[in-house]
């Protein structure tokens, strides 16, 4: 499966288009990470561990998004963008969509 | 009292450590920089012409930084006044060169030497107490073309 965040890819076809595919994610921290970043809200830097939990959420997301596009049948999933939102406090989304296609 | 003097420390521990911490990272961010100035990034969207027999793949990097207790008082008290907040400024430059410089270093291990449709996202992701955004996350992604090896 070959994920893109451009709309040509070099040396290959589009053949079919079949929609839009999406997946999501909503994420929240725990107490341990939480009591962290509460430190590091103090010290000011980098806190690692939601760093750690955002990539992991994205990866799931991108995940889902393309376990909708095998089902359909698409080889490859072009134009991908992802997107985050904040829920509730201490919960966020994290969205990845794009398009499904099937690649010459 | 007690609480002046909680206030105090908290305010004189920000201001030092977070001091240091941020001239380390931008001193890391400088020094990366140059590392990685051979992979070039493209906000366009379609690969420069003539690039051709490439494999593309989807390459991120993010970080959260957070802003130290100093910074956020500073920036507490400007909001009376208005005018320009340079502690989140530096902040979120931070934050971008740095995820870009993620990015790049994920493109560089796949053998890649240009990344394009460099893509940068934005999101506060923990307010603190009385609503201050503490902390943002800064997502870059882009597709990473590498060569094909004949």
């Amino acid at each position: 499966m070959l994920v893109s965040n451009i709309e040509i890819i070099p040396g290959k076809k589009i053949t079919k288009h079949l929609g839009m595919v999406q997946g999501n994610t909503v994420r929240t921290k725990h107490a341990g990470r939480d009591l962290m970043a509460g430190l590091k809200n103090i010290f000011g830097g980098e806190l690692v561990g939601y760093t750690e939990l955002l990539q992991e959420a994205r990866e799931e997301a991108t995940e889902r998004m393309v376990s909708q596009a095998e089902a359909i049948g698409a080889n490859a999933v072009i134009n991908v963008r992802y997107s985050t939102s904040s829920v509730t406090a201490g919960a966020a989304e994290l969205f990845a969509y794009g398009t499904a296609v099937i690649l010459d | 009292m007690y609480d002046l003097i909680i206030f105090l420390t908290l305010m004189a521990l920000g201001y030092i450590f977070g001091r240091i911490a941020e001239a380390r990272h931008f001193k890391s961010i400088m020094d990366r920089e140059k590392q990685y100035q051979h992979i070039l990034t493209f906000s366009e969207r379609f690969p420069p012409s003539g690039v051709s027999r490439v494999n593309s793949e989807l390459v991120g990097g993010n970080v959260v930084i957070s802003v130290d207790y100093f910074k956020r008082i500073v920036a507490g008290l400007r909001g009376i006044v208005g005018g320009q907040l340079t502690s989140y400024e530096s902040l979120l430059e931070r934050a971008r060169r740095e995820a870009i410089l993620r990015m790049k270093e994920t493109a560089k291990n796949m053998g890649a030497n240009m990344v394009v449709n460099v893509k940068l996202e934005t999101a506060s992701i923990s307010k603190g107490k009385k609503q201050q955004v503490g902390s943002v996350e800064v997502y870059a992604y882009g597709t990473a073309l590498i060569p094909k090896t004949p």
